[in-house]
């Protein structure tokens, strides 16, 4: 099967959107897939805005920049004001709708909504959000099977961080099966 | 070895370990920061030298002195941080010293901002020192080929003592793609430094000194020749490019570093409506391909220079074209990535213009 695929993570700064972002790009370089990450950088600080941008091929990527993305992940109101309009047609969004009320969505994309926050304070951690969210994204695109995944939480999170990869594969089982 | 995902910066800093760094001179400056970074934990854990240094000025004449001493040399820094370098990087052409430096390019001019540019292809190419003297320069494409060259740069720093610039925008810094930093690279055959300063070593029995200044003219023009014959030896063998879908092309866009990849989506997108449209690639920035305007076929009408600046690389291809062909510009300024659409839209007012 023939893997093309650009999404764009956007969030607060704090919420993990460049770690999201990474761990795709780590996935896909495990599977011996072509990649790149691209984070948004500049004078940005916890809680203003960050989003990072991954493309995902078996062959050569081309424009590294991604300017209309397959799928949109948003952690926030701001991120899905700003990268909604940019999604291609038949594409995917993917809303934590943790403090977004009564938004009017396009109507030729599919949009999945969670309250990620809710889901992750149930699962007793608040930052674990994101990964939620990389779960419902990975079993909505089939990009990546949950494995793949984990194999990078074991790879990235070492030492003091060893105690965070369970919690994490929660929160992506959670996000899965939000989406099953 | 596997590839391994690492982000521009960091995977700089390793090729510069790899291709044999002995020490790193530099001062911070975005979007490079993770260059120094790296190498301030790593460089020491291979017992190596890294300094950071009180400002750009000292860095580039520690870089002076111990590429002086016979050590292979790297600083890094960006645009701004460049411009204070040129001095340094004049006198090190003058004396004829080896070093590297990878410049990661943002927007200007004065301290401009930190998003990509392309904006000192002049200051890259020309250089902003004093003198007749040219840099070696290289803009790549991809992480992978970045890596490759800055591995390779060491080399040809002390195979034409002179200094090296790898030469990227500020995306190829801050962009994570998987790397192969063992990947097979050319390898120069050296001569030991017998130039370098280093005490009475060996059987030399004298101390060799380390001067940019001949005070006779006639010392100095023979001085400038011999660097002449340098650099006609790297407009001869290091001119670097890469030609794309040129073959058959109508219009070819001339575009370099992460310009050129934005442009081979444009090229896959435009052959889709059955426009021929190819890209020559510049890979070395100085010396500047002229070899590879000679390649393109005669079907080419058209050529469209696409860079973050304003038209810099554009007067290259002014003087490499000699009125040959139609030229067109389009650049993007101030950080701002052109995008392949963009590109696109441009490539087809050429086709337009032509069948008028």
């Amino acid at each position: 099967m023939a893997k093309h695929e650009q999404v764009i993570v956007a969030g607060f700064g704090g919420q993990g959107v460049m770690l999201m972002g990474q761990m795709l790009a780590y996935a896909a370089t495990n599977e011996g897939l072509n990649t790149v990450w691209i984070p948004s950088y500049g004078p940005e600080t916890r809680g203003g805005t960050a989003n990072c941008s991954v493309a995902i091929s078996d062959s050569m990527i081309n424009s590294p920049v991604v300017t209309k993305p397959d799928s949109v992940i948003a952690m926030n109101l701001p991120s899905l004001q700003k990268f909604e309009p940019k999604l291609s047609k038949d594409g995917l969004l993917i809303v934590n709708v943790a403090a977004i009320k009564d938004y009017d969505y396009r109507d030729d994309v599919r949009v999945i909504t969670i309250d990620a926050n809710k889901e992750a304070l149930a699962l007793g951690n608040l930052r674990v959000a994101n990964m939620i969210m990389l779960g419902a994204y990975i079993q909505a695109t089939g990009i990546f099977d949950k494995e793949a995944i984990v194999a990078v939480f074991k790879k990235s999170f070492t030492g003091d961080k060893a105690r965070l990869v369970d919690i994490n594969i929660k929160a992506l089982e959670t996000g899965m099966k939000i989406v099953d | 070895m596997a590839k391994v995902l690492m982000k521009g910066n960091e995977a700089m800093a390793l090729a510069a370990i790899k291709g044999g760094c002995d020490a790193f001179f530099g001062y911070p400056i975005t979007p490079q920061n993770e260059v120094p970074e790296y190498l301030s934990y790593h460089m020491k854990e291979n017992n190596r030298v890294f300094v950071q240094a009180e400002s750009e000025v000292a860095a580039i004449n520690m870089v002076y002195g111990a590429a002086g001493a016979g050590a292979r040399v790297l600083t890094s820094s960006s645009s701004p941080g460049i411009a204070l370098k040129q001095e340094g990087i004049s006198y090190m052409a003058g004396s004829e010293l080896p070093a590297v430096i990878i410049n990661v390019m943002r927007g200007g001019p004065g301290l401009g901002g930190i998003q990509p540019s392309q904006g000192d292809y002049n200051q890259v190419t020309r250089g902003g020192g004093n003198g007749d003297y040219h840099v070696l320069s290289f803009g790549p494409e991809t992480l992978q080929e970045t890596v490759d060259l800055v591995r390779h740069a060491f080399d040809l720093a002390d195979y034409y003592r002179n200094p090296v610039m790898i030469a990227v925008d500020g995306l190829i810094g801050q962009m994570m793609e998987p790397v192969d930093l063992d990947n097979k690279i050319a390898s120069m055959d050296l001569p030991t430094k017998e130039w370098a300063s280093n005490g009475k070593s060996g059987e030399r029995g004298r101390l060799n000194k380390i001067v940019s200044l001949h005070l006779d003219p006639y010392d100095l023009e023979k001085h400038n020749l011999k660097l002449k014959k340098k650099y006609d030896e790297m407009v001869e063998k290091e001119q670097r490019y890469e030609l794309i879908n040129t073959d058959d092309a109508d219009i070819v866009i001339v575009a370099y570093g992460t310009v050129a990849r934005v442009a081979r989506s444009t090229v896959k997108t435009l052959r889709e409506e059955g426009i021929k449209v190819g890209i020559l690639r510049p890979i070395s920035l100085w010396p500047f391909p002229e070899k590879a305007f000679e390649k393109l076929p005669e079907s080419v009408h058209s050529l469209l220079t696409v860079e973050m600046s304003l038209g810099q690389m554009h007067q290259d291809v002014r003087i490499v074209n000699e009125g040959k062909r139609n030229l067109a510009f389009y650049g993007r300024a101030g950080g701002v990535v052109p995008e392949a659409d963009e590109i696109a839209d441009e490539v087809r007012k050429l086709v337009k213009g032509a069948n008028a």
